[in-house]
């Protein structure tokens, strides 16, 4: 898949020497190896990437990364309900989520039971972030299920997927009230810090990650899990929602660039 | 790209990459290129006339804004955003092709690609004694004997009930089972209605039916009217199945016409007729083998001949 993961460019280090660098070998033993002489600066957004039209067979589908978080969305539906029981209102569509990480996507493999309840906390949040932008009213009795895979975890891998998901529901022409991206930031040395990586968040820091309607200027999803002074959590949560206003730029730009080529090529 | 892994070399890179070019100049000259929209782009309008908003639009602070991504059509007050990439929105009178995928009491569920399954009731085909008259249980019982679970069959939107479900109907012996032959499922956004949906391509002995909802059929010709004779005669006699092999010349040439949609839809060109037997008649012109249709060196080849055909079309105009 792609290119190997290589460093992300936009952080900075305190100068590791070169010779650390090649004793150690896969990325992640690379920035196990940085931890140590990390220097917190406010960087900003890690490198983002989106690419739509990667599940042949699903109805939409993208893989989005931010830095070295890679992960793939797929849309299927709107879809006839499958399980009448799960149907709570007969006028508006069901919306599933299921998030999962892949076992080769973190440093060292592991072997996760499939509904542990971290991956089914992210399944709910994920869940309830993209209903509040699809528009169910539109499709009654009807299911749209959404399939979340990380594929190499680096922080801020519920950013990543939510951010996919968008992408992958634009593809599948579900309507939506607005283009919801997420971001995550952070607060490390007294320094406010923009989409941590793994580095940064197991430095055990506040770790806040915000969704947000980017036209709306409206929060669907709010999530920290330490305490914070109230100034300085309005601080970072400012920075997380510009960085969500440069992932919504970005996303926008994909997707006018994806429907451009279609009706280009569709002809007239 | 899709479903197709391509490896191209270097002149085949750039030569798609010409062609694409090409084909992407030539829609930008159009009006559509300009209107293309994504989720929550504001639509420009003229409020004065108070406009009509239609599918893919919304309201936001007395904005128009598009809730799909796509291209902005206007007709007349009439403000709308035709979706490329989305499943079948049915329009009464739209010829289908599904797949049953349950029989339920009077009816059979059917997969036709739309949010939910469409429903064709008992009482809305003919009877294979081509008898009208009331359906009866003994009819309800016997329903395995017209359709069963994964049979692929052809039929027309009826309509919408009022609890919202979707109707088809298939009274005509143009519609019903489909046999010998493929099934394949391009986006509907490639579709385009049509008068004529049925198509026989005469000198390959081969009946292609591009439904609506993306689903193209490719099978062996059948004769419509001489259907019903057999069904009448052979149906006794219970060797339908024996006597009448796909003969090895109309199966290559169905697997090379399926072959051409696959690649159509595959670049994400218009599907038509025209455009199908031109891909398979250039296929037989440079001696390409079945198999070798999906390769890149015929791919390019495409993507190249619609740039010329689109040449050719502005040139006409101008």
């Amino acid at each position: 898949m792609g290119p190997p993961p290589t460093l992300p460019t936009s952080h900075s280090f305190s100068s590791p020497s070169p010779k650390t660098l090649q004793e150690t070998k896969t990325p992640f033993e690379i920035r196990f190896a940085l931890l140590s002489s990390l220097s917190i600066q406010n960087h900003g957004m890690r490198h983002l990437k989106g690419e739509i039209g990667v599940v042949s067979k699903a109805d939409g589908s993208a893989l989005f990364e931010m830095g070295n978080t890679r992960v793939i969305a797929a849309v299927y539906g709107p879809k006839e309900i499958q399980n009448k029981g799960q149907q709570m209102n007969n006028n508006e569509a069901l919306v599933r989520c299921e998030y999962s990480m892949a076992n080769f996507s973190t440093g060292d493999r592991t072997r996760r039971p499939k509904g542990d309840r971290r991956s089914t906390e992210i399944s709910l949040v994920i869940r309830q972030t993209m209903e509040a932008c699809i528009l169910t009213k539109l499709m009654p009795r009807s299911q749209i299920d959404i399939f979340v895979q990380v594929l190499q975890a680096d922080g801020g891998t519920r950013s990543a997927c939510i951010n996919a998901a968008t992408l992958a529901l634009a593809d599948a022409g579900v309507p939506m009230r607005d283009i919801i991206t997420s971001c995550s930031a952070g607060y490390l040395c007294t320094t406010p810090l923009l989409d941590l990586n793994y580095a940064e968040d197991s430095a055990g820091g506040p770790d806040v990650t915000v969704g947000i309607l980017a036209k709306m200027d409206k929060v669907t999803l709010l999530q920290m899990d330490a305490k914070l002074p109230l100034d300085t959590f309005e601080n970072v949560m400012q920075l997380a929602i510009e960085g969500c206003k440069a992932v919504a730029q970005y996303i926008r730009e994909i997707l006018l660039e994806n429907t451009k080529q279609l009706e280009s090529r569709r002809g007239s | 790209m899709r479903d197709l892994h391509l490896s191209l070399n270097q002149t085949q890179r750039v030569r798609l990459q010409a062609a694409l070019d090409q084909l992407e100049s030539y829609a930008a000259s159009t009006a559509a290129a300009a209107a293309s929209v994504t989720v929550a782009d504001s639509i420009p309008v003229n409020h004065e006339d108070n406009i009509l908003k239609g599918h893919g639009t919304s309201d936001l602070d007395g904005q128009v804004v598009a809730t799909l991504c796509g291209v902005v059509e206007r007709v007349n007050k009439l403000v709308y955003v035709r979706a490329l990439r989305s499943r079948y929105k049915p329009e009464v009178g739209d010829i289908i092709v599904g797949r049953v995928i349950e029989i339920a009491p009077k009816r059979w569920r059917l997969e036709i690609n739309f949010s939910q399954d469409a429903v064709l009731m008992l009482s809305s085909m003919n009877l294979p004694d081509g008898i009208q008259r009331r359906r009866t249980a003994v009819d309800e019982l016997n329903m395995r004997s017209i359709f069963v679970e994964n049979d692929v069959i052809c039929a027309e939107v009826r309509g919408f009930q009022h609890d919202g479900s979707l109707q088809l109907q298939a009274r005509s012996q143009k519609y019903g089972k489909l046999e010998k032959g493929q099934l394949l499922t391009v986006p509907p956004y490639l579709v385009k209605r049509r008068k004529q949906h049925f198509h026989h391509l005469d000198q390959y002995n081969v009946d292609l039916i591009v439904g609506c909802n993306g689903f193209v059929w490719v099978g062996e010709h059948v004769e419509t009217s001489e259907k019903e004779s057999t069904l009448l005669s052979d149906k006794p006699s219970g060797k339908q199945e024996t006597d009448n092999s796909v003969p090895l010349e109309t199966r290559r040439h169905i697997c090379r016409i399926a072959n051409a949609v696959r690649l159509l839809s595959v670049i994400g060109l218009t599907l038509t007729v025209e455009s199908v037997t031109e891909t398979v008649e250039a296929s037989l012109r440079s001696n390409i083998e079945i198999n070798e249709m999906l390769g890149s060196e015929f791919y390019v080849q495409t993507v190249e001949r619609e740039a010329q055909r689109r040449a050719s079309m502005v040139r006409k105009r101008s």
